[in-house]
């Protein structure tokens, strides 16, 4: 099927399959290779993009379902100079190898925008469906509340 | 892991929609729970009817008192709504609870309510709330009610010929209060029990999650409630409905705690 979308601002007119996922049409179609591919069950949260600006799994979403929307991508977060959020991350160490982080930023983006004095414990629920084996997660709260914070 | 081919089809109305359902077809709503099923090949339907493009069945509205839900709402839009803070508080204290930000802005409350999960937040919260399930084919409509709709684990009266296209909930008794508890291993993961409560002057409602195969009302807890007993008491005989000892535990435990939360 022949789908046209607009990723990070760009317009692609593609032809897909119905069954390839958003996930592997922004990866393998586009090569857009920093949205990740964990568990594709909608678990581990490696795979968020944006979708007209709020977060979604792009592993439980067909590209065909794309066509005439905006998708976001951790590509399309900075143009040069770190987001404030990348910063945040990078000086809080809220990463170690890194797998997990595109899809934490994605999903994290919109919450630091809306909820520039959420607490503690409303960051931890916000960055509950995305997992990291490496980090504890301590770094990461710690990011959010910088940017949250930096961002009141 | 990837899905089998399917044939895919994306109606923009519900009459087309329903032109395309037989026993072979598979609505796509959210996606949420469907597609990881077909990620994994648990599910192989030979066609999906993509209704995401029905724009006619996204809508919540209050009329006469009564909360309106078109099938294709997503969770986000039922956790942001004022109408639903106001009028229908369980609604937003449930949807809370499911999955996590990033599913809520896909997954819908047809969708919720058509997979039938018993450890489903949102089937209980419209159990405890007497909600009634609209249902439509080509050839006829009707509407069931929680007991009528829930038939067993994954399990509607959906036939395959019908989509569910609207769930109607009645406005609370006057001076209701409403809570809903649940326990899971970590926010937003599959919760293992918990409870809906509505209590009003002369009324109250007891849903249970992850009791049985369906949402369960807890019929002798709320008659105790209504008869002068109090919170511990009606969560003993909701927990009793269980059949093994640790979840009863649990779910006397969180009965208890919504009972506490609503007021009883």
């Amino acid at each position: 099927m022949r789908i046209s979308v607009d990723v990070n601002g760009r317009r692609y007119d593609e032809d897909v399959e119905p069954r390839m996922l958003l996930s592997d049409f922004l990866r393998h179609g586009l090569g857009l290779t920093g949205t990740h591919v964990g568990c594709e069950h909608g678990v581990c949260g490696a795979c968020t993009i944006q979708l007209d600006d709020a977060p979604v799994r792009s592993c439980l979403m067909f590209a065909v379902q794309a066509d005439g929307r905006s998708v976001r991508t951790v590509e399309g977060m900075s143009d040069g100079d770190l987001h404030p959020l990348q910063r945040a991350f990078h000086e809080h160490h809220a990463l170690q190898c890194g797998f997990c982080t595109p899809g934490f930023l994605m999903s994290l983006e919109p919450f630091v925008r809306d909820r520039p004095g959420a607490t503690d414990e409303e960051i931890r629920e916000a960055l509950a469906g995305n997992l990291c084996r490496c980090t504890g997660y301590e770094g990461i709260v710690a990011a959010v509340r910088q940017a949250a914070r930096d961002r009141s | 892991m990837k899905p089998p081919p399917f044939g895919y089809e994306a109606p923009r109305s519900v009459d087309a929609a329903l032109a395309l359902l037989d026993e072979d077809a598979k609505v796509l709503a959210g996606g949420q729970s469907l597609v990881p099923m077909m990620n994994f090949r648990l599910a192989r339907p030979a066609t999906l009817v993509d209704i995401n493009r029905v724009d006619a069945l996204a809508y919540l509205r209050r009329r006469g008192g009564v909360l309106r839900i078109g099938a294709l709402t997503r969770h986000a839009t039922v956790e942001r709504s004022d109408v639903v803070a106001r009028g229908w508080p369980l609604l937003r204290q449930a949807v809370r609870h499911v999955g996590h930000p990033q599913i809520r802005t896909r997954g819908t409350i047809g969708g919720s309510c058509a997979h039938a999960d018993p450890t489903a937040e949102l089937p209980v919260a419209l159990t405890a709330l007497d909600a009634r399930f609209h249902v439509r084919s080509s050839a006829s409509a009707r509407v069931l009610d929680a007991a009528g709709f829930f038939l067993s684990y994954l399990e509607t009266a959906l036939r395959d010929d019908e989509l569910l296209v609207e769930v109607e909930v009645p406005a609370l008794p006057a001076g209701a209060r409403t809570a809903f508890a649940e326990h899971a291993r970590t926010h937003g993961d599959w919760a293992i029990a918990g409870a809906a409560a509505v209590v009003a002057p002369e009324h109250v409602a007891i849903a249970l999650l992850g009791a049985a195969a369906t949402p369960l009302r807890a019929g002798d807890a709320e008659a105790a409630l209504l008869a002068g007993a109090g919170p511990a008491e009606a969560a003993r005989l909701a927990g009793a409905l269980v059949g093994d000892e640790w979840r009863a535990a649990l779910t006397t435990a969180l009965v208890r705690r919504a009972l506490e939360e609503a007021g009883a």
